[in-house]
């Protein structure tokens, strides 16, 4: 990621809400770094900002105060979810070859500690002589979570857009969740997570699950930042093969970047199904059966070799 | 002593290098991420439920024989519940945030339930070791010459209000009925509620309703174990031949083998009826256990924790001090053995492949610092013990004058 196109991104002025500094500012960098030291004097260089009355005003640019990043919704509004959605992931096993993308994509995108995948793929082979597919896993985020209902204060919690989140400012480190999930998708941070100091001073977000922190339970969070943007999560975009279909059962459309379904159509054209499904946990992760194979099983076994030695 | 604070002392350095480093130095990882600090922690709660056991149920059976033994078994109640919640403390990632707990805790999770009863079950005991002492206390303060200042000051303070008159010993005895009547539903509900920490999850030999009845079966039968060790090396240790006599061995002897027969029943229960069917999620980890990689372990945990100190004790000649002694160092450790493989051989078969992560992930041995930590735990419990049988009178004083007098009338 561009160090200094996010951190310019994410400057903030006091009193002020977004700046609209394009005009006289030739060099923006240095008038906010000039700005972040303490008792700072007129520089008489002025640049001019929109207030949040929408009035043009002026201000020295030696009195702007960079401002660190700042999680893009409260920690209230990340519990509460996007009103009136319900995301669903479709994951499309006979399109899998066991590339990786969506799990190196997830793993940069959260800034996790190399080991620490929160996107797993396992070969599958449910009886012997069943053919074997690859199949990704990510969190189920389940209607009826398991991990929700054993935590003991509220450090996981369901939405109402569906989406299972983690407040790491709050998680007890008591593992309790991750023995209770049958589908493993929880990890925890036995250490201190191994992150540039820029973001771990970060306050924690719920939607972004950074930074992540020593002694809590981390796991996928549906992308919630970016959902919330109307963007895709990050392991659907990166998916070359487009197996991942992410979407809003509400809207009853799900897509993985270049095509685009009726999820209830999907869903019955290619017999979806989810796992577990005896367990009653309602998983929003729903997955198509592997036929018709785009690949044959072994195109992926090279890649599981060198990433899982 | 000197030993047991140099083990209790490396504990604590492993501790602070856990506080420091974090979790990561132990050999817990994402799928076994409960080792051998949660079987402690189910042992220490198993141990402490002996306090019930012999002063509660004996007490209401209108067991008399029992009454010298009272005194151990809630000295080792108050430790190893001490320890049980230390040690769950040690296994949280966080301890910094233990107060969460109280700020946000939810009533739906097991483990407030257990914060609840644990606490609860802790102030029964310490009152249930406090009351009988009263009596004994104002004996010892007789003694003022012999008992060192700084020790007279402390039974002053906690006994000196103590005038022995007939209407405290009315009040005090009433106490000690309403504790022993409250004390066996606590006792029940913290190891059921224990027990529901694994069984309210999905996982292969976790997910059975015999859990409960199971826990509670082990817990009368370490409880019962631990006493009896108890017994044997105080009554060498201050020479107590005349008041826990052979009689007491036997009878614990014969207590000891009913505990080991149920819980053996509830043993076959657990293993028996998963093992007919071997449902596939439960196969690997049934397999695992009676002919796998635990399978040492495993038959070593019933055969040392349930038959061989049931073939001891079943003759006469077995339940002779020593002997007695010995059965029960052999419950106690298998006891310990036991815990951990209910708790760890699960984690280590989840429903889906442990496929997609580094090798160490996929076994688990306990690093230095666990066993550190670990003896540290059981040595600081033992160190509890020994501090509270020299500041107060192993056998109750008071109880066993009254109980003579009766038997002489």
């Amino acid at each position: 990621m561009n160090q200094e196109n996010n951190s310019r991104r994410d400057f903030l002025l006091t009193g002020i809400a977004a700046a609209t500094f394009a005009v006289g500012c030739n060099s923006k960098k240095d008038a906010f770094e000039a700005g972040a030291e303490a008792g700072a004097v007129a520089s008489g260089r002025k640049v001019k900002l929109l207030s949040v009355d929408g009035e043009v005003i002026e201000v020295d640019e030696a009195f702007l105060k960079p401002v660190p990043h700042l999680p893009p919704v409260s920690n209230t509004e990340a519990r509460i979810g996007i009103p009136g959605k319900k995301f669903v992931m479709v994951i499309d096993l006979s399109r899998c070859k066991n590339l990786k993308h969506c799990q190196s994509a997830c793993n940069h995108a959260h800034e996790l500690n190399p080991g620490e995948n929160w996107i797993k793929v396992d070969p599958m082979q449910n009886a012997d002589h069943t053919a074997p597919y690859w199949e990704p896993t990510t969190c189920m985020h389940c209607d009826e979570p398991p991990c929700v209902k054993v935590c003991p204060v509220d450090a996981t919690f369901k939405r109402e857009d569906g989406i299972v989140l983690i407040d790491s400012d709050r998680c007890i480190g008591c593992r309790f969740c991750m023995a209770a999930c049958p589908y493993s998708a929880r990890v925890f941070n036995w250490g201190e997570p191994d992150l540039p100091a820029e973001v771990a001073a970060q306050p924690y977000s719920a939607e972004t699950s950074i930074p992540q922190k020593k002694g809590t339970v981390g796991k996928c969070d549906f992308c919630a930042d970016m959902t919330r943007e109307g963007m895709l999560p990050h392991c659907v975009s990166a998916c070359p093969n487009g197996v991942f279909a992410f979407g809003d059962i509400n809207e009853d459309s799900v897509t993985n970047g270049a095509e685009t379904f009726r999820f209830s159509d999907l869903i019955r054209d290619k017999a979806g199904y989810r796992l577990m499904e005896d367990l009653g946990t309602k998983p929003s992760v729903y997955y198509l059966p592997p036929v018709s194979r785009n690949f044959p099983f072994e195109s992926g076994l090279e890649n599981d070799k060198t990433q899982n030695s | 002593m000197g030993v047991l604070t140099a083990i209790c002392l490396v504990g604590l350095y492993a501790y602070y290098r856990q506080l420091r480093y974090g979790l990561i130095v132990t050999s817990m990882r994402d799928y076994v991420s409960w080792g051998i600090y949660i079987s402690n922690f189910v042992f220490f709660v198993a141990i402490s439920l002996v306090g019930s056991l012999i002063t509660a149920v004996f007490r209401l059976a209108g067991v008399k024989w029992g009454s010298p033994l009272t005194r151990i078994a809630e000295i080792i109640a108050v430790a190893a519940i001490i320890f049980a919640s230390l040690i769950i403390i040690v296994d949280m990632g966080s301890p910094e945030r233990f107060y969460n707990l109280f700020i946000y805790g939810r009533i739906q999770s097991p483990i407030i339930w257990d914060v609840i009863v644990i606490t609860t079950y802790f102030f029964i005991s310490i009152l249930l070791l406090y009351y009988p002492l009263l009596p004994d206390i104002q004996i010892l303060l007789r003694f003022k010459e012999s008992t060192g200042k700084r020790l007279y000051r402390f039974y002053s303070f906690i006994g000196s209000f103590w005038k022995g008159t007939a209407e405290q010993f009315e009040l005090s005895e009433k106490a000690i009925n309403i504790l022993c009547i409250a004390i066996i539903p606590v006792a029940f509900t913290i190891h059921t509620v224990t027990s529901w920490l694994f069984a309210t999850t999905y996982r292969p030999g976790w997910d059975s309703t015999n859990f409960g009845a199971y826990f509670i079966a082990g817990a009368f039968l370490v409880g019962a174990g631990a006493v009896v060790v108890a017994m044997y090396i105080f009554r060498r240790a201050y020479h107590l031949e005349k008041y826990i006599t052979e009689n007491h061995f036997e009878k614990m002897g014969r207590i000891l083998v009913l505990l080991s027969l149920l819980y053996l029943y509830f043993n076959m229960n657990e293993f028996l009826t998963p093992f007919f069917k071997m449902k596939e999620s439960e196969a690997a980890y049934l397999n695992g256990l009676f002919s796998g990689n635990f399978a040492p372990l495993f038959w070593f945990a019933i055969l040392t924790g349930m038959i061989v100190p049931t073939l001891i004790l079943l003759f006469k000649k077995g339940r002779k001090p020593l002997p007695v002694f010995i059965a029960g160092v052999m419950v106690v450790v298998g006891a310990w053995f036991k815990r951990y493989l209910i708790v760890t051989p699960t984690l280590l078969h989840p429903f889906l492949p442990m496929h997609d992560v580094p090798a160490s992930y996929r076994h688990y041995f306990p690093s230095w610092e666990e066993w550190a930590i670990t003896l540290g735990s059981l040595a600081g419990a033992m160190l509890i013990i020994t501090v509270l049988a020299r500041i107060f009178p192993i056998i109750p004083i008071q109880e066993t004058i009254t109980e003579q007098h009766e038997t002489a009338e």
